[in-house]
């Protein structure tokens, strides 16, 4: 394997100076508005691959979960007068119990029950927030504040870039230090053989429904930032097409690979703004992507090019 | 088979003198169905702690059966297991593997979207800190028993000869390193019991002779070891005791020289014989 996947302190300097040159070479606001919505889905995959690329499991709802903590924080907020930064604890803290209780009894199943399960909750957020309009504003959406805290309101595409890259850098830091500690041993080991994980100790169901939980509270941060942020959500965020969007990238960017999990996010998020056939026919490029991501590069890209390079181990 | 021929190995000495450990395992009126199929029908026997205890029998007698049920993997659908002293019949496997009981599987089960040495940390879960919190912010003390823990892996892949494939990727190992592989990952969990399914299979004779050699040098640090094997030369060479079965039933018990010369033992070996 290559440093290019796994080098903790080399991947987050890049990523970091990727991140401070950006803003730089940007012209303008509508290019740094896409980066910013590109590190909104980068966070939320980076959580996914957790779950998807390294413990093997899959989820079709995770948009459910981004929705619910950016209606969290549009409704405690706008409606009940809530600190933003407590709605979005709030919203996450909701989001973790939803998560638990769905993956408790269906994370003893394996696959497509978890996929069918996943897409459930995908579904009824999404009627949720379309039908109880008198809170979310039905399908047209609803507005939402900016964030405030310590008297500071952050507002604006130059201020809220450094909140998201701040925060991308920080959930990219996570997640490498789990995966290289004995927890995130357990959840690949969950992926390469739940039998074999168990006769050494591992209990999969209990790993399985952390990386599940964790992994949707870090949607329902991101939903919860991004709906400052945008200062208009609407149910879509939380659709069905939104989550398959957000699979899509994990498994383009590359598996089990945390920097793969945000050039996917980047590059699917800059892909529709390029081409413009892209927005007409969205779900069918995604269909396309994904399916030729899994015939040609099954590993994701990110892998897959480090393959390329010629081998260096890992120290 | 070369069963017969066996019988001529001289008697272990050391078998002889040893003393009789107190139980460790024991399986009363065991039994497991598949379909209306008995694969383990009403077994009983006790394995005795620190001895190389074989269990051998043609293809299907359900020894891998009887693992399956041991270790938990499967559930039993009659009958009782007693590990150490306690019922854990139906226990899931994790719990007994946190009990001391760990095992290799005849058909590999290695994680193979990781290194050999990470396969054989994961071997030790249970004596690391596996929470989230200190995950996520590398406490200090974490990152620390991990590198020890990945010094321990090393030392065990040497143990059983795999020095050279410390930085290998498991996908890229040949089939008779995997077999030591698995090995290297159970002992990692220090298991007071170790059961071995078929670890010689598809091996050549240098590599059945190290791990041979392995299992002696196991057993000799207290570990007790249930050992599956067809390589009857081992079989006889390295066990204290033997139970045979046939089609899920009790055959015949004893020291290997017993077994040998059991009738029934003989009989079924030939009469399985293709
Ligand atoms: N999961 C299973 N489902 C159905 N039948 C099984 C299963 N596992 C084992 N068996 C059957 O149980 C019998 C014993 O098999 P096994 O324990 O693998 O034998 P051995 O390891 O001694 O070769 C065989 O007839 C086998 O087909
Ligand atoms: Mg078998």
């Amino acid at each position: 394997m290559n440093a290019l996947l796994h080098g903790r302190l080399t991947g987050l300097l890049a990523l970091g100076a990727v991140i401070a040159v950006l803003p730089a070479v940007l012209p303008n606001n509508f290019y740094l508005d896409i980066a910013i919505l590109a590190g909104f889905n980068a966070v939320v995959c980076v959580g996914l691959n957790l779950l998807i690329g390294y413990a093997g499991q899959i989820s079709l709802g995770h948009a459910g979960f981004f929705g619910i903590g950016a209606y969290a924080s549009g409704v405690l907020v706008g409606a009940y007068g809530w600190p933003p930064l407590l709605a979005l604890l709030a919203g996450a803290l909701f989001v973790g119990l939803l998560a638990f209780l769905v993956a408790k009894p269906i994370l003893r199943l394996k696959g497509h029950y978890l996929a069918m399960a996943t897409l459930g909750i995908g579904i009824i957020v999404s009627i949720v927030l379309r039908t109880e309009s008198g809170l979310t504003g039905g399908p047209d959406g609803m507005m939402v504040e900016p964030f405030r805290i310590f008297g500071v309101e952050l507002y604006g595409e130059k201020v809220w870039y450094w909140v998201v890259g701040v925060l991308l850098v920080g959930v990219v830091w996570l997640s490498l230090n789990l995966i290289d500690s004995p927890m995130g041993r357990a959840l690949r080991a969950v992926h390469g053989s739940e039998v074999a994980a168990e006769v050494v100790g591992v209990d999969t169901a209990r790993f399985k429904v952390l990386v599940f939980v964790l992994s949707a509270v870090f949607a329902s941060v991101a939903g919860s930032l991004f709906a400052h942020y945008a200062g208009l959500i609407t149910p879509a965020k939380a659709d069905f097409f939104k989550s398959i969007e957000l699979v899509t990238m994990v498994v383009f960017g590359g598996m089990a690979s945390t920097f793969g999990a945000v050039v996917g996010a980047v590059v699917l998020t800059l892909l529709p703004q390029a081409l413009t056939v892209f927005q007409d026919y969205q779900q069918i490029v995604l269909g396309g992507i994904l399916m030729a991501t899994m015939v040609f590069m099954p590993k994701g890209l990110l892998p897959t090019l480090a393959a390329l390079l010629p081998a260096r181990r890992r120290a | 088979m070369k069963m017969l021929a066996t019988t001529e190995l001289s008697p272990d000495t050391t078998a002889q003198a040893r003393r009789v450990g107190p139980p460790i395992l024991t399986v009363e009126h065991l039994s497991r169905e598949f379909g209306g199929v008995l694969a383990i029908g009403d077994l009983s026997f006790t394995i005795a702690a620190g001895d190389i205890h074989s269990i051998i029998g043609p293809n299907g007698a359900g020894k891998t059966t009887l693992f399956n049920l041991v270790t938990g993997v499967y559930k039993p659908s009659g009958g009782r297991v007693l590990f150490d002293g306690a019922d854990v019949s139906g226990m899931a496997p994790y719990r007994l593997a946190a009990r001391g009981m760990s095992r290799t599987f005849q058909n590999l089960q290695i994680f193979f979207n990781m290194t050999a040495l990470e396969n054989v940390m994961v071997g030790r879960h249970l004596h690391l800190n596996t929470r989230l919190l200190p995950a996520l912010f590398r406490f200090p003390s974490l990152v620390r028993k991990d590198r020890e823990a990945k010094e321990r892996a090393a030392r065990l892949m040497t143990e059983v000869g795999l020095e050279k494939y410390i930085d290998a990727d498991a996908a890229s190992m040949p089939y008779g390193a995997l077999k030591r592989l698995e090995i290297a990952r159970a002992l990692a969990s220090e298991p007071k019991l170790l059961l071995l399914d078929e670890p010689a299979a598809g091996l050549n004779a240098t590599e059945s002779r190290e791990i041979d050699a392995v299992i002696k040098r196991v057993a000799a640090t207290g570990v007790t070891i249930v050992l599956v094997e067809h390589d009857m030369k081992m079989v006889m060479g390295i066990s204290h005791r033997i139970t045979a079965l046939n089609q899920g039933r009790m055959l015949a018990e004893g020291t290997p020289q017993e077994v040998a010369a059991n009738p029934d033992v003989i009989a079924a070996y030939l009469g399985a014989a293709p």
